[in-house]
Order: structure tokens, then C-alpha cells, then sequence
């Protein structure tokens, strides 16, 4: 008697439970989480970059900064960030701490006049250096900042990807609403549409020159923020990318090393 | 029926023109099918080759930047022998240099101003020069360094180990290479810093030809040292310093000569300027609630002579992205019972602030605000605003400017020097 109960569960658990249809937004959510997990454990790296600033007429201005990112075991990450051009803020440096819930902590030091400024972490909307890019597009994308719902499966540029509309949380955001695009094989972002607070189209930033590090990690070497609104276009480009640097401790991201940073 | 044919035809241009289907053009929809969940598949593709060279054994740095000064005095000079425009040079070079995988380096930045009448502002400083050894937790430097302490924007009680460069306007931006050793230690819980200074230096004052300075020339036989070891009595200073959260704090004990000296009168046109030894503790406190920075300073100093208690407390609001822009609104209010014993003038003073970053490619910034006394309306008031010009110049526009100052205040000797200051300078 026995058995049989515990056979019609089995049986009844085997014919409900894959027919039991995800809702969008727990599908998207399960995708983002499968996202973020594909990308667990890079544990830190250090790279690079130069940004381009492009503006309507096709001037060009360039930024050029170097970082060190730490993976943080069930929180956000830990990023120090050196400005070294423009001549003028060289040597001004940036340490944020992301958390998966509640606001980011965000240090600035001004070596001009040997300060250590906390950055409200609702000042995060706005440009970074007068680029395309927001202060958030720069900081680690943890899922529990964003509602998350499942759109569909599309071809981008003939790459197969999960089309997910995310909310962010933050009502300081900028965004009312972004469109990620995550290739199917891998989970990495393919390309982002970002909405205003008005819902009308913002940015569109494209990924490109993928690279798989430390036999697992795939990351963009270009990135490239275009602006409907205004017509003016951002290329990130990053170098010099290397995982498990051994400079990079606990102590790299301490009030002492912010100063010391160069 | 050919009606009908006509009518399929227009209604598929006009969802293929109108993008009905796609609401990008470099996407397609797939039908969806039930999505098999796939493990995440192990790529074979080579790791790439790591492009970073092994890390150089040596990094030197020299940069610095040359700047040209204008400055106008609206209104006429006080005493005799002063003037009304003013034009400076001013160099701050830089260098660099670390070895050991960075643990060890030295830094340089030297200061020097030449002024077209005055000769007492004409000057240079090495505002630092410091050789420093970093092991994992902890950090030792020897030399001339600026430390600053604090949060507040209109006054900088905690902040206590630099002394003020006078010559080039008391705000923070422009002080004095301080000679120390210095320990500092970084666990778990803050930082430890260890300050021993063996040598005190005092404010110096503009000269005959310069503007911002009292009837008579202050000079160092005005002044005088509670200290019998004068300038070599060893100051001590020890701190903490953490952020938790969203809350960093502070605490710090300093004992030693008094930066700030008193205004000792000797007769009626001349007075000294008296350096204590003090024990002072400090406290500096700030906690972040979404846009607002709330901030607090705090101090307790006792001398001989005196105990002084004084706080600064106020906060930052800051409406981000307001087309584009960062708009800081900043309150703050200073209580400090020296009264008018102090040279800053702030003892019962509310300071209102606005700041603007326009987030634009040339980094245009604006800073402006007022100090009000409560009791004996003085307002003291300043304003500037900078924007990168290219990719390495940059101009600046500054005011300072003193309205119904009380004849009782330090600053009432100076009530006629407000200024319009103009300055470019070109960083390499």
C-alpha cells in the first residue's frame, strides 16, 4: 500500500512538475541567475582601459584609467579605479564596494588636496568623465538590483540570444527600464537597450572582441555605448586584462591603498 | 478578390516598414520553443596569451603643472605700499618613483610661487617629500607629508597636522609640508595611524607690497612658543579612523604646538602671535542616507591657558543628473568658544553652500557659498569655478569677498581684500 502512494507521488511529480509553466518573470530571473553563476568564481583581475568620447561632429577625446577587481564571496564586488588622463585628475582614484542588496559604498580620493570623499551612491545616474556611460553602467550588474522578465528567444547578428527585460530597483537609477540580450551558449551580454525614466529610448551598448580568460571567463574587450538622444557615442576598450593577479589582496582595498593608489 | 490580394500585400509593407515584428533591426525573433535548460558548455577555445609584461621592476612619474595668476582687489588697499592688481606664476612639479613590486617609493611635490610686487609671497615649499616602505597590513613613511582628517566643507576643526599656507589663501587645498615619521596599520577593524613631528612650522603672512595681511608685518619675531624647545618641540598624534557601512568616523588625539596660534596684543598697533602646547582630541563623523552625506566635527582642546570646545555640524544633499548635472546642497553650522580669538573668524557661523558638477567632457565645475555670523551678521563669502580647456589646461575663476565685518574679528584687518582671481595653468 505503501509503494503505491509513494509511486503515484513519484508519478504525479513526474507528470506536473515539467508541464507547471514558469511565469516570465521567474524565467528571466532563473536566466539572470544562471548568468551570474556561468561567471562565478573569476576571483579577481586587473586591466586597462581607454575610452573614446565622440561627439556628433566626430571629435574625439580620450580617457584612460587602470583597475583591480575582487570577486566577493555572496555580496557585490570590491573595484579600484586610477584615472590617468586627462593630466588634470591624474592620479584621482575610485574604490567602490557593490552589494547585492542595499546601497553601494563609493569612496573618491583627490590627491590634489589629499582627500578621501565618500560618494552617495545614489550619484550614480549620472555621466561618468563626460562619457556616454553612467556611473551604474560601470559598477558590477548583480541581479538583485533589477526585476527581471523573460521576452523571448532571438537571433542577434545570427548569435542566438535570451531577450530579458530588467527593472532596476534603485528609483535612483536612470533607467525606467533596460533590454539585455545574453547569448544562449554562454550567458554573456551580447547588447543592452537602456530606457529613460520616460520609458523612451537612452543608449544602446554593444559588446565586442570577447575573450575567454582563465579558461572560463568571458569578457568584452570593446564596449561600445551609443546615444540616441543626443547622437554621441563612447568606445570603452580594455587591456592588459589579467586574472589571478597576484598584487591584487584584501589589503588593495583599504582606505591606505586608496591614497597610495597609482 | 483582387481587392483582397491588394489589401494582404499593403499590410505586410506596412508592418515590415513600421518594424511592427522587430523592435531592433538587427534582431529576429525565434519562435519559441520549450527551452531545454543546457549545462554550461566548457569551450575549448586557447587562453589567450596574458598581453601584461612581467611588472617593472622601476616606476618613475613626473608630472606637475605651471599656472599664471591674475588677481584684481576691487576695492582700495588699506595701508600704504599695497597694490591693486597682482599678476604670479606658479610651478607644482612631481615625481615618482617606486620599486620593489611598489613597496617601496618616494614622492615628491614641491610648490613655488613668484609674485610681481611681493616678495614675501614670492615663496616655495616642498609640500612633501617622503620615502615610504608598505608591507602587507602596514605602511611607513618618513618625511614632509600632508595628512588631511575630516568631512565638513566650511571649517576643518579635526584636521590638525598641516599648518596652513596663509600665502596662498587658508583653504585646504594650499598647506605646508609637515616633517614626520609616520606608521600606519590596516586591519580588520580601521586604521591605526602614529604621527611623531619634530619640527613645527608657523604661519607666514604676506609682506609690505601684498594685500590680505594686517597694518604691520607679521613675521616670526612676532612670534612666540610655549615650548621651551620652540620649533623642535616633538608633536604627537595618534588615530583611527573606519567606515562601516555607511558610516565613517574618526577619532584622533593630537599633543603639541597649536597650529593655530592667539592674537596676544602688545600695545595698541602691534600684537604677538602665541603658539600653545595643546592636548586636542577630535572626532569626525559622517553617515550616507541616499543623496544626503551627513557630517559632523568635533573638537576638545586644552591648553594652559584655555579649554576650547568647538563643532562643525551640517550635511551635503546632492539632486543627481539634473540634466545631466550634480547639484550638491550644502548647511552647515560652526559653534567654537574661542570666539573671536579665532583667525578664521567662525565661532557662531551658519555656512551655506551650492555645488555644481555639469559632468560635461571639460569637467566644468562650480563651488560658491557664505559664512554668516548669527549674532554680528559678518559674511564672508567665495566662489569658484574651473573647466578643463583641451586635454591638459585648465582655467579657473575665483572670488573672495567680506561684507559687514565686526571690528572685532581678525578679519576686519583685512575687510578691504576681497578679490577676482583668474588663473590658467598647464598640466604635463
Amino acid at each position: 500500500m505503501k509503494s503505491i502512494i509513494t509511486v503515484i507521488i513519484a508519478a504525479t511529480l513526474v507528470v506536473f512538475t515539467p508541464t507547471k509553466a514558469q511565469t516570465p518573470e521567474e524565467k528571466g530571473l532563473n536566466i539572470s541567475k544562471k548568468a551570474e553563476l556561468a561567471d562565478n568564481g573569476w576571483g579577481n583581475y586587473s586591466s586597462t582601459s581607454v575610452m573614446t568620447l565622440k561627439n556628433r561632429n566626430g571629435q574625439t577625446t580620450t580617457r584612460k584609467t587602470h583597475g583591480y577587481f575582487m570577486e566577493v564571496e555572496g555580496d557585490g564586488d570590491k573595484s579600484l579605479t586610477i584615472f590617468d588622463t586627462p593630466k588634470d585628475v591624474k592620479g584621482t582614484a575610485s574604490m567602490t564596494f557593490t552589494h547585492k542588496v542595499g546601497d553601494d559604498d563609493q569612496w573618491l580620493y583627490l590627491p590634489s588636496i589629499k582627500r578621501v570623499k565618500r560618494i552617495s551612491s545614489s550619484n550614480k545616474s549620472g555621466p561618468f568623465m563626460g562619457s556616454e556611460f553612467a556611473f551604474e553602467d560601470l559598477s558590477s550588474q548583480e541581479v538583485e538590483k533589477y526585476k527581471h522578465k523573460y521576452i523571448g528567444l532571438v537571433k542577434l547578428n545570427g548569435v542566438v540570444c535570451y531577450k530579458l527585460e530588467r527593472y532596476p530597483i534603485a528609483k535612483t537609477s536612470g533607467y525606467k527600464k533596460v533590454i539585455a540580450y545574453l547569448n544562449k551558449e554562454n550567458y554573456r551580454p551580447e547588447k543592452v537597450i537602456f530606457y529613460d525614466r520616460k520609458d523612451s529610448k537612452l543608449k544602446t551598448l554593444t559588446y565586442s572582441s570577447y575573450k575567454k580568460y582563465a579558461g572560463k571567463y568571458w569578457r568584452a574587450n570593446q564596449m561600445k555605448m551609443v546615444n540616441h538622444q543626443n547622437g554621441k557615442e563612447t568606445l570603452l576598450n580594455f587591456s592588459n586584462m589579467k586574472f589571478n593577479d597576484e598584487t591584487i589582496t584584501e589589503e588593495t582595498y583599504t582606505q591606505n591603498s586608496l591614497k597610495r593608489a597609482k | 478578390m483582387f481587392f483582397n490580394k491588394l489589401g494582404l500585400v499593403a499590410i505586410l509593407l506596412l508592418a515590415m516598414s513600421s518594424n511592427i515584428f522587430a523592435q531592433d533591426t538587427d534582431e529576429e525573433i525565434i519562435i519559441e520553443e520549450d527551452l531545454i535548460e543546457e549545462e554550461i558548455l566548457e569551450e575549448n577555445e586557447p587562453t589567450p596569451v596574458e598581453e601584461v609584461s612581467a611588472s617593472k621592476k622601476i616606476t618613475t612619474e613626473i608630472s606637475g603643472n605651471i599656472r599664471g595668476d591674475y588677481r584684481f582687489y576691487p576695492d582700495d588697499a588699506l595701508y600704504p605700499n599695497q597694490e591693486q592688481e597682482y599678476f604670479s606664476a606658479i610651478f607644482n612639479p612631481e615625481f615618482y618613483i617606486s620599486w620593489d613590486k611598489g613597496n617601496q617609493l618616494i614622492q615628491f611635490k614641491g610648490f613655488a610661487r613668484l609674485n610681481q610686487y611681493d616678495n614675501k609671497q614670492s615663496h616655495w615649499d616642498i609640500r612633501e617629500l617622503y620615502y615610504q616602505k608598505v608591507f602587507k597590513k602596514w605602511e611607513f613613511s618618513l618625511g614632509a607629508k600632508q595628512l588631511y582628517w575630516g568631512f565638513t566643507e566650511s571649517n576643518h576643526l579635526a584636521n590638525i597636522i598641516n599648518q596652513d599656507d596663509v600665502l596662498e589663501g587658508s583653504d585646504i587645498k594650499n598647506k605646508l609640508g609637515q616633517p614626520m615619521a609616520h606608521l600606519s596599520f590596516s586591519p580588520k577593524w580601521g586604521i591605526i595611524d602614529l604621527m611623531v613631528m619634530p619640527y613645527f612650522r608657523t604661519l607666514q603672512f604676506p609682506g609690505i607690497r601684498g594685500r590680505g595681511r594686517p597694518p604691520f608685518i607679521l613675521d616670526n619675531n612676532n612670534t612666540v612658543y610655549e615650548s621651551e624647545m620652540e620649533e623642535y618641540n616633538p608633536d604627537l598624534a595618534i588615530r583611527w579612523s573606519h567606515s562601516i557601512k555607511s558610516v565613517d568616523l574618526g577619532i584622533s588625539h593630537f599633543y603639541g604646538t597649536s597650529r593655530l596660534p592667539f592674537i596676544a596684543p602688545i600695545d595698541s598697533t602691534n600684537f604677538s602671535l602665541v603658539y600653545e602646547l595643546i592636548n586636542q582630541t577630535g572626532l569626525e563623523l559622517q553617515a550616507t542616507t541616499g543623496s544626503m552625506l551627513w557630517k559632523l566635527e568635533a573638537i576638545y582642546r586644552i591648553s594652559e591657558r584655555k579649554t576650547i570646545k568647538a563643532t562643525t555640524i551640517g550635511g551635503e544633499y546632492t539632486f543627481s543628473n539634473v540634466f545631466k548635472s550634480d547639484i550638491g546642497i550644502l548647511v552647515e553650522y560652526t559653534y567654537d568658544d574661542r570666539g573671536n580669538e579665532s583667525i578664521n573668524g567662525l565661532d557662531d557661523d551658519f555656512f551655506f553652500g551650492l555645488r555644481l558638477a555639469l559632468n560635461d567632457k571639460q569637467s566644468t565645475a562650480f563651488l560658491g557659498g557664505f559664512n554668516l555670523d548669527r549674532k554680528k551678521g559678518t559674511l564672508t563669502y567665495f566662489a569658484e569655478a574651473n573647466r578643463r580647456l583641451g586635454d591638459s589646461w585648465k582655467i579657473s575663476v575665483k572670488t573672495l569677498g567680506f561684507e559687514n565685518i565686526d571690528n572685532t574679528d581678525f578679519i576686519y584687518l583685512l575687510r578691504n581684500d576681497g578679490f577676482i582671481e583668474v588663473s590658467l595653468a598647464k598640466y604635463f
